[in-house]
């Protein structure tokens, strides 16, 4: 991934063969350091998701007698949310794009774009959650919904927090402008972006599609 | 030494263009279509559907790797890559054991 | 007033028992002795500034060791409590509810308060120091992980004296750990102690993954890092693949049980045979993170002490990274017996029998290094040697234990039990160990007595085999593990007898080691030169213990071995390589954010654990504020000038 192996140094041109040449050499290998931590990060994310997926399809048939996913799941409002999910995915590759020409306020405009998405996203989860509730589909109600539940809302966890940290970061480039350290952080960011987009593929899929066939 | 000679020199840099965002973005509004028409019209068998819009999730896996996070830009040694494709190998695991060991194990 | 007081006091302390009273008084009163001594003393601004807040790795590695020392302590003396219960269970030592709580916690400590943050502890004095590194990859992030460990293990800990301990056995299967079958507050603890810690363990996993790929010396190549590096490289490995399933799996047990979900319940359509599924997936691969590293100590030990290259390293890298990957492809071996059908209990048991090859060929590589080499037997090499033959007999009765049919009948014998102590201890404990006696003088600056420490070794090597193969035969005689009492007409008693026997000259051998640390501490002697073994490898090329920055220059590594071949090559008459000049080195500022952090993590688990919102929200709340406040600081690091450097250098080597 070359958001992780491309941190810029600017000017500073020849680098020395270790890493312990000068101060900006140091300063360049610890951000691209850091974009492969998180790489691996987001790895291990991978199997977070993909534990929590295993226990979705070991549970998807132990509804007890209650309501079943294809009873209460509304498809509209789902395909809504995937496609603001998948547009926020690309508007944070805009931004990312913006950085790179040396825009600040284009980057700031595309990363709150980007946050709008995102919140809207949340929004309509949350505005689901209350609807199944109503229902009478809560957590407790059977396995099924357990997992439904934890898998859909870990996600949208992940989201929440990622709106927080993208509005912390907004607020760090208007103050620092474009540097090497909000550089990594906005290339960080927007990877984490596209993961949860990756991540809602297979809720979307497996969880909403396969679940009202 | 492979990783400081890696990031010893990089007067290029290689974060995507425009171009190949619109071409993931556009690439993924089609795969999302696709197994959503399948599914909403109940156009073909259970199981050839299960299949299709499997794949087309997968795909669209690919296409955010590729043309998003640019995955085919890392240079060597590719440990991006290596850690990628060992996360999904033990993913593969998680879920496909699971589901086989549990099956005689199914309550519900 | 006072009633209300007396009535939460009594659900809140553990009472009732005079052993638990015992350690309650006991743990008041080494409290108020820490703090009496520390104010008395002046020294709380000295442990904050200098041990509380620092990121550097030695230091953090130190701490690491002690906690799990002191857990050692913990942990040994359950075990005790346990062995003299089974000499003489009619005497009722422990009640059943006791014995249940002392089994859990003992299996719970050993493995996760133990010998991982034992690990850890090693991996970060070692690991920077042997690839010629001045730090780890993310100094705050490895200061936040051993945090996270201590007030994870601390949280679980506190259960013993307040609210009540766990007791569902060491990986708490559900339903017996669901609020049906545990209704008590234990099992919440040992969710949120675990979940804790566990975080902090991911994040070493991560961090040493970056430092050992990204971080070696110049010129150091992957086939030429010392083994121990290549055995840290794959148990991380593995832990970042393997830990995201325990935190999963912990969280889903813990949403049964705060939020009536039914992932694992016996109503509700839950399936408590999935929650067993998962916690192996983590489970398994857990018992080769705690090995792997036990298999790099001892080849570098191996090679130190017969004066030879490592014999086959290809073969060993080889095996240490397919056992890191087949690791993952064994965890139904656990449970042959819930009957998932014949077809997954042979693939299972055929992927179990495969892994035993690497770690085959790993004895025969550590034999060949041996042989005809001119071996000292100094402490370290001797638990290496001890290792051998005990892994070797562990090993063997796992592969019969991997036998499916015949697992059904030593399922939860204490032949197992015998079976697994046998490689944690022969190989896990002996290994790290031999490391801690071989790394010491590295860590400390001075050496440990050895005649002690050869007391010490004699002493466990024959306790653990008097305890423990009387267990085999118990278990074919069919004792099961976590009973707590039998029927003198089982015939069963004699063998239980020497068995605790042996588990008392091993807490014997315990004494004996702090015996030497206490007595090398008091006729300390300082180590002249950083070179204590004749070492093959970069860390003995420095001071003991390391400076701050480690390497005042980084080494331009060319070989395998590359302070061996150095010293070689000087000792042919080479010269010595020209000294680069020295430079500023970049150091990370010391930070308060990782303590005050896993502290706030500590109150939002108590709160969890009590359902005080007040408390959860505080404490989440907490945890957020921390990481806003590091993500808005950018003044993290700073330069050692060269003149500085020049100073601590003449101070370390001037009386060389």
């Amino acid at each position: 991934m070359a958001h992780a192996v491309t941190a810029h140094t600017g000017a500073h041109g020849g680098h020395g063969a270790g890493h312990g040449g000068g101060h900006h050499d140091d300063h360049h290998d610890q951000e691209s350091m850091k974009q492969f931590g998180f790489w691996l990060f987001l790895i291990t994310d991978v199997i977070l998701f993909g534990t929590l997926f295993a226990t979705f399809v070991v549970l998807r048939l132990n509804t007890d007698g209650g309501p079943t996913g294809a009873e209460l799941i509304e498809l509209n409002g789902i395909i809504i949310s995937t496609f603001l999910l998948l547009t926020s995915s690309f508007t944070s590759g805009v931004a990312v794009l913006e950085m790179h020409k040396g825009n600040k306020r284009g980057l700031i405009l595309w990363l709150a774009i980007t946050a709008l998405l995102g919140a809207s996203f949340i929004y309509l989860e949350v505005t689901e959650f209350i609807h199944l509730v109503h229902e009478g589909a809560n957590i407790g109600t059977s396995a099924y919904w357990s997992a439904f539940f934890t898998l859909v809302g870990t996600h949208g966890l992940h989201v929440s927090v990622g709106l927080v940290w993208m509005v912390a970061l907004m607020l760090q480039i208007s103050r620092r402008g474009i540097t090497p350290v909000t550089k990594r952080k906005v290339n960080i960011i927007s990877l984490y972006w596209h993961f949860l987009d990756v991540v809602w593929i297979f809720v979307f899929t497996i969880v909403y599609l396969m679940g009202v066939m | 030494m492979e990783q400081h000679n890696a990031h010893g020199h990089e007067s290029h840099e290689s974060h995507g263009s425009m171009k190949s965002y619109v071409i993931g973005f556009l690439l993924s509004i089609v795969l999302t279509i696709i197994p959503l028409v399948l599914v909403m019209n109940d156009m073909l068998s259970k199981k050839a559907t299960t299949a299709i819009i499997l794949v087309m999730a997968v795909l669209q896996f690919a296409v955010q790797l590729i043309f998003f996070m640019h995955l085919r830009e890392e240079q060597k040694p590719r440990y991006n890559l290596m850690a990628l494709i060992f996360g999904l190998v033990i993913l593969l695991t998680i879920v496909a054991g699971s589901i086989w060991i549990m099956t005689y194990n199914a309550i519900g | 007033m006072l009633d209300k007081i007396k009535e939460f006091a009594s659900e809140f302390f553990v009472t009732g028992d005079p052993l638990i009273l015992g350690a309650q008084v006991s743990i008041a009163l080494s409290l108020v002795a820490i703090i009496f001594t520390l104010t008395f003393f002046k020294k709380w601004k000295w442990l904050w500034t200098e041990w509380l807040t620092s990121v550097d790795h030695k230091k953090i590695g130190i701490m690491y060791i002690i906690a799990s020392i002191l857990m050692l302590f913990r942990g040994g003396v359950d075990a005790l409590l346990m062995r003299v219960q089974l000499a003489a269970p009619e005497l009722e030592f422990l009640h059943p509810e006791h014995y249940n709580q002392i089994f859990t916690t003992h299996g719970v400590i050993m493995i996760l308060f133990m010998a991982m943050p034992l690990m850890f502890g090693l991996f970060n004095i070692v690991v920077p120091l042997q690839i010629g590194a001045r730090d780890v990859a993310f100094p705050f992030l490895n200061s936040l992980s051993f945090w996270m460990f201590f007030f994870g293990a601390m949280l679980f800990n506190v259960s013993f004296i307040i609210g009540g301990s766990p007791d569902a056995g060491w990986l708490a299967y559900p339903p017996l750990s669901e609020l049906s079958g545990s209704p008590g507050l234990g099992q919440d603890f040992y969710i949120w102690g675990i979940q804790i810690s566990g975080i902090g363990s991911l994040a070493t996993g991560i961090n040493f993954v970056v430092t050992i790929l990204k971080m070696r010396a110049p010129g150091m190549k992957l086939m030429q890092m010392p083994m121990f590096v290549w055995s840290v490289l794959s148990s991380c490995i593995t832990i970042m693949f393997a830990f995201p399933i325990l935190t999963v799996t912990l969280f889903l047990l813990f949403l049964d049980r705060y939020l009536g979900a039914h992932f694992f319940t016996l109503d509700g359509g839950g399936n408590p045979m999935m929650y067993i599924n998962l916690i192996w997936m983590w489970g398994h691969p857990e018992v080769y993170i705690v090995i792997l590293p036990a298999f790099g100590i001892f080849s570098e030990v191996v090679s130190a002490f017969s004066k030879k290259k490592l014999f086959g390293y290809k073969s060993m890298v080889f095996a240490l990274m397919s056992i890191s990957f087949f690791s993952f492809f064994t965890w139904a071996h656990h449970f042959f017996t819930m009957g998932s059908g014949a077809n997954v209990n042979a693939f299972f048991a055929l992927t179990t029998m495969l892994i035993a090859i690497p770690t085959g060929v790993k004895v025969f590589n550590w034999l060949f290094t041996m042989y005809r080499g001119r071996i000292k037997f100094t402490t370290p090499m001797m638990w290496t040697v001890a290792f051998i033959p005990c892994f070797v007999v562990g090993g063997m009765t796992g592969v019969l234990l991997s036998v499916a049919p015949a697992d059904f009948q030593f399922h939860n014998s204490y032949f197992l039990i015998a079976h697994f102590h046998q490689v944690l201890i022969g190989g896990v404990v002996f290994g790290y160990f031999a490391g801690l006696y071989y790394w010491w003088p590295k860590m400390f600056g001075f050496r440990l007595h050895e005649g002690l420490g050869k007391w010490a070794f004699w002493f466990w090597n024959i306790g653990f085999y008097v305890c423990f193969m009387p267990q085999y035969a118990l278990g074919l005689m069919g004792m099961t593990r976590r009973v707590n009492e039998y029927d003198f007409d089982m015939g069963w008693q004699p063998l239980n007898v020497i068995s605790t026997v042996g588990a008392f000259l091993m807490g014997l051998a315990f004494i004996f080691q702090v015996w030497q640390i206490a007595h090398s501490i008091k006729f300390y002697k300082k180590e002249k030169d950083g070179d204590a073994w004749d070492g093959r490898t970069l860390e003995w090329s420095i001071p003991s213990p390391a400076p701050l920055y480690n390497f005042a220059r980084l080494p331009q590594v060319t070989h395998q071995d590359d302070w061996w071949e150095e010293k070689q090559r000087i000792a042919a008459g080479g010269a010595p390589k020209p000294l680069a000049p020295l430079e500023p080195i970049h150091m990370p500022k010391n930070s308060g954010i990782p303590f005050i952090m896993s502290v706030c993590w500590f109150t939002a688990g108590f709160g969890f654990v009590w359902d005080w919102k007040w408390m959860i929200v505080t404490g989440l709340a907490g945890v957020a504020v921390c990481m806003l406040a590091r993500s808005f600081s950018y003044d993290t690091d700073y330069y050692i000038p060269v003149d500085e450097i020049e100073r601590t250098e003449a101070a370390l080597r001037g009386t060389k």
